[in-house]
């Protein structure tokens, strides 16, 4: 065991946590606004991927794909939002995940209509193919690349949050909507946008991994109970906890595979036990959205 | 006069209502036993009564204490392995393998209840899913002991010895009025805790859980209660479960049977006494339906789950309720 090795093994659960931390941020927004958890969230992470697939078939071109990608997804999310969840506000909390959870269902049987059982390839685009020596060893470029997007989408996501007037307004839609309605922002809209952001952040996350995983119509499942366990530790509402946590898991994952194979599975759960024994409330608590 | 009469038939259906809530325990058991005689086969008449059972050690958390479990397969899938391992393993005889099943989901219960009911409300449902999730991963793991990826099998009870009863559960019939013998215990068992103080107390916290608390209960411990007791159940009906399939799929453990159960308590009517079994006969019933049509049953399954949700929330039995007591 060399120190390069674990180096290279500790770049890799980074690569892995920018998909955890993609898919928390989406997840945590769109709880810190509409209280609602997202069920559909790993389907949405999934149907990204199969739309990577659809358009890089349809174009050739997988940066048209990668940019294309978080819009139709996005699009998809403020239409499940306007005529699916938000009937159900002021009806109790459960209502919409409830909801969240049956849509998942009907997103992974269509995808399975439609692109069948069997997973489809997507390969690396060749411009990030090979690896790179980054001092430490060689590295696959696109997992750099991941890392890279990643870092890129959420200061991106930052400044949009603290930087702009629309970022100010969902800010304190967190805090209090109803005092945004009494000073006469129209919340459902900015509820309806946040959702869309949220679901084109899952589908973002779904077309970036998918050259690293096999695209099948079960790959959200899985990762939603790992977006699941990056919020809870992190704490919901908290960019900083989705960020950190989600380095967190996928750098715990990645070493466990490395020292202890048989408990790569059950690492994060440890970690999330942990964590709710010491801090229920996540490792960032809960002080306003994104605060 | 006419106000009696336009009165009278609500009044008709209120005091058979009533009459079905004195006796609901007898009620359900008198559907139940005709039920082997009506259905199709035996076989979907005892997987309404074991998904039933799953159903109302369900709505014990989710319909009267009001909090969403997605965790719940982790004690049907324990009480299931339990019962499973204890067979294939030690060749124990079914009255030790089922009690066995029971306490060990009673355990899983114990321990998973204790780190979720640290968190508030909507973590709740997230955390018992997580938590469930990695159940599923350590029985998948001791494959030398659940039998991994291909589930346990060999799970044969043969010959049941009562003393001076002895019968075959390979007859089906006999099977059911076994699975039922336990059922009829349990429901038994479940109305009078929904009777007791205990029971009140769930209910409160569920309409006021800041009320109860100032009224000096204990609300996390009582929560905590009421999941370990809604996992006892729960465990049961897995129990029952791998005696009735003979085998344990690694399926039970799986989220999505977390998510069938939410299912059959929504349907059904959660927070009733009759609505889980309801929810489960007529989910189990359109399942029989639809897979004979089409292979997309989980398409069916979601957009009926949506369709609850959005228009029909009370289920089928707390619509009937709402209808006769306006």
């Amino acid at each position: 065991m060399t120190l390069n090795l674990f180096l290279l093994q500790l770049f890799t659960g980074v690569a892995l946590g920018s998909v955890f931390v993609l898919l928390a941020i989406g997840l945590s927004l769109i709880f810190g606004l509409l209280t609602v958890v997202n069920f559909a969230h790993g389907a949405f992470y999934m149907v990204g991927a199969y739309v990577g697939v659809f358009l890089l078939g349809l174009t050739g071109n997988f940066w048209v794909a990668l940019i294309l990608v978080p819009f139709v997804v996005g699009a998809m999310g403020l239409v499940v939002e306007r005529f699916l969840v938000r009937p159900l506000y002021g009806r109790g909390i459960d209502y919409p995940l409830l909801l969240t959870f049956g849509l998942g269902l009907v997103l992974v049987e269509l995808v399975r209509i439609v692109f069948g059982l069997e997973g489809v390839p997507f390969d690396v685009p060749d411009a990030l193919q090979g690896a790179v020596n980054i001092g430490i060893g060689w590295f696959p470029l696109y997992r750099l690349f991941l890392i890279a997007v990643t870092i890129a989408l959420v200061v991106g996501l930052w400044l949009f949050l603290e930087k702009t007037s629309f970022g100010l307004i969902i800010r304190a839609g967190a805090r209090d909507p109803e005092i945004m309605r009494v000073l006469g922002v129209d919340i459902s809209r900015v509820w309806l946008m946040v959702f869309g952001i949220g679901t084109g952040l899952a589908g973002v996350a779904g077309v970036l991994s998918a050259p690293m995983t096999s695209v099948i119509p079960d790959m959200g499942t899985s990762v939603l109970v790992e977006a699941f366990v990056v919020t809870v530790v992190g704490g919901m509402g908290s960019l900083l906890g989705a960020v950190v946590a989600g380095l967190m898991v996928g750098i715990i994952i990645s070493m466990t595979a490395l020292f202890y194979p048989e408990l790569a599975d059950l690492a994060m759960f440890i970690l999330m036990a942990a964590v709710l024994l010491v801090r229920p409330q996540g490792l960032f608590g809960r002080k306003g959205l994104m605060g | 006069m006419r106000v009696t009469s336009t009165k009278s038939s609500p009044n008709l259906f209120n005091r058979l209502a009533e009459i079905i809530g004195r006796y609901r325990v007898l009620a359900v058991l008198v559907v139940l036993l005709i039920f082997p005689f009506v259905l199709p086969y035996q076989a979907l008449a005892a997987n309404i009564l074991i998904y039933g059972l799953f159903a109302l050690g369900f709505n014990l958390v989710f319909g009267y204490a009001g909090v969403l479990s997605f965790g719940h397969a982790a004690f049907f899938g324990i009480g299931a392995y339990g019962t499973g391992i204890a067979i294939v393993h030690f060749a124990a005889p079914w009255y030790l393998a089922i009690p066995l099943g029971v306490v060990a989901a009673g355990v899983t219960a114990m321990i998973m209840g204790a780190l979720a009911i640290r968190t508030r409300g909507i973590y709740f449902a997230m955390v018992t899913l997580a938590l469930a999730q990695c159940v599923y991963y350590i029985v998948y793991q001791l494959d030398g002991w659940s039998g991994g990826e291909d589930g346990l099998t060999g799970v044969t009870v043969r010959q049941v010895d009562l003393g001076l009863m002895h019968f075959s559960l390979f007859n089906p019939t006999a099977k059911y009025f076994f699975i039922l013998a336990f059922v009829a215990v349990a429901i038994y068992v479940f109305s009078r805790i929904l009777a007791s103080p205990f029971g009140a107390v769930l209910e409160a916290i569920r309409e006021n859980e800041d009320r109860a608390r100032a009224c000096g209960f204990d609300v996390r411990l009582t929560k905590w209660i009421a999941f370990v007791i809604s996992g006892l159940f729960c465990g049961l009906a897995g129990a029952l479960y791998a005696i009735h399939l003979s085998v344990v799929p690694i399926e039970v453990l799986h989220y999505h049977m977390s998510g069938q159960v939410v299912m059959m308590a929504l349907l059904g009517g959660m927070g009733t006494f009759f609505g889980p079994f309801i929810g489960a006969t007529v989910f189990l019933l359109l399942e029989d339906v639809v897979t004979t049509l089409t292979s997309h049953w989980q398409l069916v399954l979601g957009l009926v789950f949506m369709a609850c949700v959005l228009f029909f929330p009370r289920g089928i039995w707390g619509s009937i309720l709402r209808w006769i007591r306006p």
